[in-house]
């Protein structure tokens, strides 16, 4: 048992209960304790629960709480945290597909750690069927906590942060992994605050390994969090050396799901939490006409500055159709306003991984790369010679992308 | 309406390079421009002063240069800029960040809570998207992200909110953090009159003292997460290479040849 971050002199304690009122984390209880004062009661203190933040020692009209000089800043009992968890976003009952490739990739971490650590999925929702924990248990959950509450029928940021606060104070996982969705990345951002751990956004590679900790020289199974910084122009390794969990966002296609197997088989705990009621109400969602998911095809067929109009996509379009895929684009032809930002490879848009990736008039940028990492085979087509996009394609064509795109349809066509 | 607006000051990211030698940022000769995406959050503000005359503070943490954006902010009509400033803050990441923002907003606030806190939906450099819903923990209000429409009346609000596949309306009552994105409008220019009132107007500085902090919780102390290397991104060598600058047809057909070697031409 770590020592708390806090100390209760009982000689000093007047039982009057006013540091457990101004805990924020519920680490503070009253207990009996006949004689000790007038009232018989004395404070003490969880300090699995204690995040130090001093609340108490301001709260304590009688200076009986102090606060221990920590030799490191960090969670306490960092041997109780064990388990590896992904968050299973759903819509509409359908687990997301990175939910899948966390799981996976959650497999290999548990193989790395060893040590009797279990993947567990994360899923909340409202009326979930059956289906969805099925598949997340084929798909490598070995527990599946499910809750199912009438407030979490809509995403709402607010109570999704409640409710995996909740489960993380109360089975306390050693890394919990979710997509870098519109969903995962706001709330889950949140959820690192309230259990006061580190997230790191974007990661492109995750292993565990045994590191030694630079401020207490123990041995540990880390998270070596990988991500690009400066707009991809670095890669950086970081982890979460003192605090747990260790918190992490992938974007979808980053890693590869696996093949289910619905023969294995996994226990489903189902949770029930007191939660916060909703604190914004969602009146109605909207979807957008021409919203399509790029990264859901095995074939884009990308354009850049180099097709110098939003007319020119209408050839791709035609392209497209040959080669079954669907056209994509870069964020120079969103700037422009040729092309919807739904239609954005790259950075700031979408990470994509289809089979082939056929870009015409793309130079290139870092930030461009980057998304298309996961590509299996890239064509590119430009007409500098020198254009990065070269560097990365398995066939590059130097030439004008307009005088290449019809006669490419025409051959094609044949 | 007492309405804060984040900004941070980023490097150029177009123009960063690793030295592959030493392996760090070379940030020689890098442009400092204001975080694009929180020029958004800035215009949003800027309406609700125009059309509800609310008081718009701008805060930025940083190095003293910081300055410059909060200046260029002002001159656009801010009425009121914070620099959270000081050693002590250096080395912070999200968490210590949220956590010391979120200080500095009590304190530009007269120790309250203020209505509405904005913030660009990501800073270009880190792209974490963690400050903004960090901060509404901190001032423990309601969080509301991907902001592409915002409109406020007798303390409510309705927002369009940007999702993967379309737009989520969500209403709710203030105080509340939101983090805004591109599509909600064009940012506006400062103008002459407003550059030459904000050379002259004054700067705070806030530094951990005045903004009260918890030292266990700024800077790399108060920092759960460490970079432990960085390096170069990895690099794939590129493949064959046509030159089919004049001859278009003998492009199209290299590629089709390649397509069909590969077997990823759809038949039939």
């Amino acid at each position: 048992m770590a020592e708390a971050p806090i100390k209760i002199d009982a000689a000093a304690c007047k039982g009057c209960g006013k540091c457990v009122k101004g805990c924020g984390f519920g680490a503070l209880s009253m207990i009996d304790s006949p004689g000790a004062n007038k009232i018989g009661k004395i404070a003490v203190v969880d300090a699995s629960a204690c995040k130090a933040c001093s609340a108490c020692v301001t709260a304590c009209p009688f200076k009986a709480i102090s606060e221990v000089k920590q030799k490191v800043y960090g969670t306490a009992n960092l041997e109780s945290y064990t388990d590896i968890w992904v968050f299973a976003e759903q819509h509409g009952g359908v687990v997301a597909d990175v939910a899948f490739e966390l799981l996976a990739k959650a497999q290999e971490l548990k193989a790395q750690r060893g040590g009797g650590a279990k993947v567990c999925a994360v899923l909340l929702g409202s009326g979930l069927p059956a289906a969805a924990e099925q598949a997340l248990v084929a798909s490598g959950a070995d527990v599946v906590y499910k809750v199912d509450d009438p407030n979490l029928a809509d995403y709402e940021a607010n109570v999704y942060v409640d409710a995996v606060a909740q489960l993380v104070e109360k089975h306390k996982p050693e890394v919990i992994l979710a997509g870098a969705t519109a969903v995962g990345r706001a709330f889950f951002a949140r959820v690192a605050v309230k259990v006061r751990t580190g997230l790191t956004a974007d990661c492109t590679m995750l292993k565990v390994e045994e590191t030694k900790n630079k401020d207490t020289g123990a041995l540990q199974m880390l998270l070596h969090q990988t991500r690009p910084a400066f707009g991809g122009n670095i890669m950086a390794t970081i982890m979460t050396p003192n605090h747990r969990p260790q918190m992490a966002t992938v974007r979808p296609k980053v890693f590869k799901k696996g093949v289910p197997d619905p023969s294995r088989t996994g226990t489903v705990l189902a949770e029930a939490l007191k939660l916060i009621a909703p604190q914004t109400k969602l009146v109605k969602t909207e979807r957008d006409p021409d919203a399509v998911d790029i990264a859901a095809y095995d074939v884009l067929v990308s354009g850049g500055r180099g097709l110098k109009g939003a007319e020119n996509f209408k050839l791709l379009a035609r392209l497209a159709e040959l080669l079954g895929g669907e056209v994509s684009c870069s964020r120079a032809c969103v700037d422009a306003g040729w092309c919807p930002a739904t239609r954005q490879v790259g950075q700031t848009g979408k990470t994509v991984a289809p089979k082939l990736y056929l870009c015409f008039g793309i130079s290139g940028a870092i930030q461009h790369l980057e998304g298309i990492r996961g590509a299996d085979t890239i064509v590119a087509v430009n007409i500098d010679p020198h254009a990065p996009i070269f560097g990365v394609a398995d066939l590059g064509i130097v030439g004008d992308a307009l005088e290449i795109i019809p006669a490419l349809i025409k051959e094609l066509e044949k | 309406m007492r309405v804060v607006v984040c900004i941070k000051q980023v490097p150029d990211t177009t123009n960063v390079r690793i030295n592959p030698k030493t392996n760090t940022l070379m940030r020689e000769g890098v442009e400092s421009i204001v975080n694009p995406f929180d020029e958004y959050a800035l215009e949003e503000a800027l309406r609700l002063k125009d059309a509800h005359g609310a008081r718009v503070t701008v805060i930025s943490m940083g190095p003293p240069q910081a300055t410059a954006v909060l200046r260029e902010a002002l001159a656009r009509g801010a009425d009121d800029a914070f620099l959270v400033s000081s050693r002590a803050f250096g080395g912070a990441d999200t968490l210590a960040t949220s956590y010391t923002l979120s200080q500095a907003i009590k304190k530009a606030c007269g120790g309250k809570t203020p209505d509405l806190v904005l913030f660009g939906k990501q800073a270009i450099d880190g792209d974490t998207a963690q400050v903004g819903p960090g901060v509404s923990e901190f001032l423990d209000v309601p969080l509301v992200t991907y902001v592409k429409k915002l409109e406020v009346a007798d303390g409510r609000f309705t927002v369009e909110s940007l999702m993967d596949d379309g737009t989520a309306v969500i209403e709710g009552a203030l105080p509340a953090v939101m983090t805004v994105v591109k599509e909600a409008s064009t940012p506006r220019f400062a103008s002459l009159a407003g550059w030459m009132d904000a050379v002259k107007a004054p700067v705070t500085v806030l530094d951990e003292k005045a903004v009260e902090a918890n030292p266990l919780w700024i800077g790399l102390t108060g920092s759960p997460t460490k970079v432990v290397t960085i390096f170069p991104p990895p690099t794939k060598g590129g493949g064959e290479k046509v030159d089919a600058r004049g001859d278009a047809s003998a492009g199209a057909r290299a590629i089709s040849d390649f397509l069909a070697k590969k077997g990823l031409v759809k038949h039939g």
